[in-house]
């Protein structure tokens, strides 16, 4: 029985991340509302509590005291169940994110493909919920939303071999301290992966199903997609589920391309702040950009996203794979 | 019991279980939700012999893209169960027939199954203790096997150029948006017309 006691030490890691992550969730949600809010000039929630910061826990109040409704033809079993694997599988990415040196939950050797396991699972909770609604539009929805993921899958896939070539790890911690050249943040993987990490960050945006790539919950054509049919805990976990991807892609670009936990000046007053700090604010960076695209850009027609993934996102990262791996080839020998 | 064990027990009983629901199921849309199931419990079998890579990619692959397109299919499918089950009955010999044969083939087999003397020392130690299994089957797959490894390439290649061209209809009388155009468009080249209001056509 000695490994009861870490079984006990995983658990309660888990906890903290989790908790730790819905707080910073509530808040970035309420930040996306408030971006979009202040680029329509408009004023954003600022009722509940001051400048409405407790807006989103207002919101969840709500939705949890309100009552589930399932529609007469829908499949119980799976309906129920598919809010209930976007949530998990959203969370279950962050076991293996580094948020400082050695703070990840899970160390893995294949951290990188597990994160892309996990977001290949994320697109079920679509499709489960999207057919079991047993109604057309959540249908179509689901329809759309398979296509759209398994696409931009490709590309992400691609986009994360790149920065693997050149940090030779997949552990995620390995792939920070690879960046950590002494040159700061010039010496991080944006600057000579600069189009890879575009291609990331569009692609994240329809993997994770957020303007200008929201084909999958149109209102103007279907509704709200897949959630339709979805009230109060179920729609919650539902939004959750999408908010805690959002941030994961955004800790995902902070590893990959931003250096994680690094100091973006490597010199004494800046080295001194904590890791983790410099890695909450990376990812505020990129969560803000995912806000601003969503005020800003209009949603994409369902051709061009399918053009845009397949004929120029993909060709342009299988090409820089091999350039990639031709210069350190050149490099290194 | 070691926690290795106690969760080999938990992934074996689960993909066992799923794994009869997969053909014991009426919904065949629960059919493939118990097959990913079962996949993802052989990914956790993996992962407990040490081959995280192998349990990944069958997660990314299989689950992630290979069920997804079977979750597809059937849930498009207009599947009548009364009258897919009408027939059942009048295949069980033959089906019975063919389970037997394959039953006793592998207990033959099995049975009478020994490790050559050659790959006694490399069953020992499937992965090499210095190097972290991902790396173990690069050197492998890119050095001693990239012939085969190659040839599986074109294989696959082969099969995704014949289903494009299976698939593909060229309607000539369909008028196609072409953006390189679109992009290339002057200013000059439009011409704007000035309709005048409430004049109708």
């Amino acid at each position: 029985m000695d490994w009861l006691l870490p079984l006990l030490l995983i658990v309660l890691k888990s906890v903290a991340v989790i908790v730790v992550l819905l707080i910073v969730v509530a808040y970035l949600l309420w930040a996306d509302r408030k971006i979009w809010a202040a680029v329509q000039l408009r004023r954003g929630p600022n009722v509940v509590g001051p400048w409405g910061l407790l807006q989103s826990f207002a919101d969840l109040l709500k939705f949890v005291v309100k009552e589930p409704i399932i529609p007469a033809g829908a499949n119980k079993g799976i309906f129920l169940l598919a809010p209930f694997i976007t949530g998990m599988l959203a969370l279950a990415g962050w076991a293996v994110i580094p948020a400082a040196e050695g703070w990840a939950v899970a160390d893995l050797n294949v951290g990188v493909l597990y994160i892309l396991a996990i977001s290949s699972l994320s697109v079920y909770g679509v499709i489960m919920g999207g057919w079991a609604s047993n109604s057309k539009y959540p249908f179509l929805s689901a329809l759309r939303s398979a296509a759209q993921m398994v696409s931009y899958e490709v590309s992400i896939g691609f986009v994360i071999v790149t920065v693997l070539l050149c940090a030779g790890s997949m552990n995620l911690g390995e792939i920070v301290k690879a960046q950590d050249t002494g040159y700061g943040a010039l010496g991080w993987y944006w600057l000579p992966l600069f189009p890879m990490f575009i291609i990331f960050f569009i692609s994240a945006l329809a993997e994770t199903n957020r303007p200008p790539f929201d084909l999958v919950e149109a209102e103007s054509e279907l509704v709200a997609g897949f959630m339709v049919e979805y009230s109060s805990t179920p729609y919650l976990l539902f939004m959750l589920g999408e908010y805690v991807a959002i941030v994961g892609m955004c800790a995902m670009m902070t590893v990959l391309f931003f250096g994680g936990w690094l100091s973006p000046i490597p010199y004494a007053p800046f080295t001194a702040v904590p890791g983790v700090i410099w890695f909450l604010l990376k990812i505020c960076f990129f969560f803000f950009w995912f806000a601003l695209v969503k005020a800003f850009v209009p949603r994409y027609r369902y051709d061009q996203l399918m053009r845009l993934g397949w004929k120029v996102f993909l060709p342009i990262s299988l090409a820089m794979v091999v350039v990639v791996a031709g210069v350190l080839q050149y490099v290194r020998a | 019991m070691s926690a290795a064990q106690v969760f080999f027990y938990l992934f074996s009983t689960v993909m066992i279980g799923s794994a009869f629901m997969v053909i014991a199921a009426r919904n065949p849309v629960h059919s493939v939700l118990f097959l990913i199931l079962a996949f993802v419990n052989a990914a956790g079998l993996f992962l407990i012999l040490g081959a995280e890579f192998l349990a990944m990619l069958l997660v990314i692959v299989y689950v992630g893209a290979v069920a997804v397109l079977f979750l597809f299919v059937v849930m498009m499918l207009d599947v009548d169960f009364a009258e897919l089950k009408q027939g059942f009955l009048q295949y069980l010999p033959v089906g019975s027939l063919i389970g037997a044969v394959v039953l006793i083939e592998l207990v033959l087999v099995l049975s009478s199954w020994s490790a050559s003397s050659a790959s006694v020392g490399a069953a020992g130690a499937p992965t090499p203790s210095d190097v972290s299994n991902t790396l173990a089957i690069g050197r492998v797959l890119y050095t001693k096997y990239v012939y085969f490894f190659q040839a599986a390439g074109l294989v696959l290649l082969t099969a995704m150029i014949g289903a494009i061209v299976l698939t593909l209809r060229h309607k000539p009388d369909v008028k196609r948006q072409v953006i390189a155009d679109q992009n290339e468009r002057d200013k000059s080249d439009v011409k704007l017309q000035k309709v005048p209001s409430r004049a109708g056509v």
